[in-house]
């Protein structure tokens, strides 16, 4: 029994044996379960009229949508607005239909941005929800669609042309085509499984 | 060059003042973060100081600037004590030091500059990653070494939480960052990036805070720990209990089911562990009660525990599906995850500054009261903290539930975001004591001789 005070237990049974049993038992076991029994699919093969004017090709849509994605983490959007819609606490009529493990096995959510917190609502079920211009006009200032909003401003997203009227730059597009996505994936079907595994090539 | 010494103070120093300067970065940040919940954030427009990214400084300085600086100092110390052997060389240590410290402000330029990763608790760049596990690695190689050649060995509690900590730091890292990052997307992620958010607190943060007690305590009130079999339990319990933790933090989500019911069912056993912990360390204060008044160590060591027992009763009650309904998502886990990091880490860091930085200047403390209102603020403005979003966390929960207009639900929390700000600059105020105490505390050090009649009580 001397072993659990000495090196040999504690370095291998505590540090290694129980730390990569848990690993494996609720790690990786159920990451290779929802991974084998839901296909992941690929990104939205054609593109949103309202978009066709800014992303003319599906290829460039695709990346805007990867690149609206990487917007999302790096403005920390995810912090404050989550994700999934659980079945509890009347979320499914608030938000919408509850969150199915496949539908997030597509490589928009890779990294996962489930997230922990809701200072805002929830985004999972958000396309379609609101007008493009409403988000850009969110996006620039919050406030001025949501008096009391306490989301931050992101006029970098945008600039001021001659006219006055600020207009949303290329980013500040990809971050919209992104939110008019989250949800309508859900409902895409999964038709070549093996050729949504190709992403599109990033700008 | 001489023999190397035992305890290589110079680089406990570096990992102490570290930890000071992360604790003002952590406090800043979150301070102005909380001010955008007001609508009155300082710096509006500015995309580099837009508030999602000073969020994510925040949390990443608590975790790799502050915590980790402190930890690791006191491991520096704490490992050749109980070895009686030195670490493997100072000047990988001195290297180790630099070359994580400039990872970590490697870390908050590029979140600032829109760089992080989507990854709580792990917004490192994804560039920094490889080099980060590489300097844990190196680290973690320089202070097992002694207790590797120790092994034969009979060790003392805080070795077993120190070594184990050491062993799981890496792996953690490693599988949190890199898997759900590069191969494992949505669900699938969620249930490996679930593991790493509560592997990086429990298995890092918690064994190496609780290893910091369980050596200082005895050694500053000059008695025995209360129970070895009681460490025996909490050790081995933590060990095989804390890792299962994981899917708790997705609780409903889209994760299987049987992995979230494992993982509540576990994090209630954490509370076997738990108890075992917090009674061994109240009896052995139990020993001498009048030190809580007259020893400042054991002062923040109490309060820490009795923080810890609190969090900890918490977490069984809001772990359970029932809770989860309501307070998921909303300020109460932000009010945990205060009360933990803030009220029982940071508190048991601080015993230690306390304790060691005088130690190594060779004087003591400059002012005994400026440390009675450093520990007094601090205690007030996290327990204001956590009672405030307490009740934000169950009105948001219940007016979500109940279906009014979100926005409704933002309304309700504007007091209570007051109140939070408040609670967080009594806290600065309180922190900013303890600068300026150990400052002039240096500032005396400095001088050579201790003038007659100078002398203070000390409270070590």
């Amino acid at each position: 029994m001397k072993m659990i005070e000495r090196f040999s237990g504690i370095f291998l049974i505590a540090g290694l044996i129980l730390l990569l049993g848990a690993i494996v038992s609720l790690g990786l076991v159920p990451a290779l379960m929802v991974d084998r029994l839901n296909p992941r699919y690929g990104l939205p093969q054609d593109v949103p009229p309202a978009f066709q004017k800014h992303y003319a090709t599906v290829t460039l849509y695709q990346s805007a949508l990867l690149r609206g994605r990487d917007l999302y983490i790096r403005e920390a959007c995810w912090h404050c607005h989550s994700q999934y819609v659980r079945p509890v606490a009347n979320e499914s009529l608030r938000y919408g239909p509850v969150s199915t493990p496949g539908e997030y096995q597509t490589v928009l959510q890779l990294p996962q941005l489930f997230g922990t917190r809701r200072v805002g609502p929830d985004l999972s079920r958000e396309a379609g929800k609101r007008s493009n211009d409403w988000h850009y006009a969110h996006l620039y200032q919050p406030m001025n669609t949501v008096p009391l909003s306490v989301m931050p401003a992101y006029p970098w997203y945008f600039t001021v042309g001659a006219d006055g009227v600020p207009q949303p730059t290329e980013d500040g597009v990809a971050l919209v085509a992104y939110l008019q996505t989250l949800g309508a994936a859900a409902n895409a079907t999964v038709s070549d499984p093996e050729a949504s595994y190709v992403l599109p090539p990033k700008e | 060059m001489n023999a190397p010494s035992l305890i290589d103070y110079g680089i406990i120093k570096k990992h102490f003042y570290a930890f000071l300067f992360y604790l003002m970065v952590v406090l800043l940040a979150g301070l102005s973060y909380s001010l955008q919940f007001l609508q009155k954030y300082p710096f509006p427009g500015i995309e580099i100081l837009s508030p999602g990214r000073v969020r994510m400084v925040h949390t990443m300085a608590v975790a790799f600037g502050m915590l980790a600086n402190g930890l690791i100092g006191i491991s520096y110390y704490l490992i050749p004590k109980l070895t009686a052997r030195p670490v493997l060389s100072e000047r990988i240590s001195s290297l180790c030091f630099w070359v994580y410290n400039s990872l970590v402000i490697a870390t908050v330029v590029m979140i600032l500059a829109g760089f992080a990763q989507g990854l709580e608790w792990a917004e490192t760049p994804q560039v920094l990653d490889p080099f980060i596990a590489l300097a844990v690695v190196l680290l973690v190689i320089n202070l097992l070494a002694p207790v590797w050649k120790a092994r034969g060995e009979t060790f003392y509690v805080s070795l077993w939480y120190t070594l184990a900590a050491y062993v799981w730091t890496p792996l953690v890292y490693v599988f949190g960052n890199f898997l759900p990052q590069y191969v494992f997307a949505g669900t699938s992620g969620a249930a490996i990036s679930s593991m790493y958010i509560h592997d990086l607190v429990g298995l890092f943060v918690t064994p190496l805070g609780i290893a910091a007690v369980y050596y200082l305590l005895p050694v500053v009130m000059r008695v025995p720990l209360y129970s070895h079999a009681l460490s025996i339990i909490g050790f081995w319990g933590l060990a095989f209990f804390y890792p299962l933790n994981s899917a708790h933090h997705y609780l409903f989500s889209p994760i299987p089911m049987w992995a979230q019911y494992a993982s509540i069912v576990a994090s209630i056993g954490v509370h076997v562990v738990v108890y075992t912990v917090v009674f061994n360390i109240m009896a052995t204060i139990a020993s001498d009660w009048r030190q809580l008044v007259d020893n400042l160590p054991v002062r923040w060591i109490f309060t820490g525990t009795l923080f810890y027992l609190i969090t900890c009763i918490q977490c069984a009650v809001h772990v359970t599906l029932a809770a989860q309904e309501v307070i998921h998502f909303t300020d109460w886990v932000v009010g945990h995850a205060h009360f933990v990091l803030f009220g029982v880490f940071t508190f048991w860091v601080t015993a230690w500054v306390y304790w060691l930085l005088p130690r190594i200047w060779g004087r003591p403390i400059y002012s005994v009261s400026l440390a009675r209102w450093h520990f007094w603020l601090a205690t007030l403005g996290v327990c204001i903290m956590q009672v405030d979003l307490l009740a934000a966390g169950l009105v948001q929960g219940m007016m979500w539930k109940s279906l009014a207009p979100f926005i409704d639900s933002v309304q309700a929390s504007m007091p209570f975001w007051w109140t939070r700000t408040f609670s967080g600059i009594v806290i600065l105020v309180g922190e900013a004591c303890f600068l300026v105490n150990l400052y002039l505390t240096w500032q005396q050090s400095r001088l050579p001789e201790p003038l007659a009649g100078e002398e203070k009580a000390v409270p070590a």
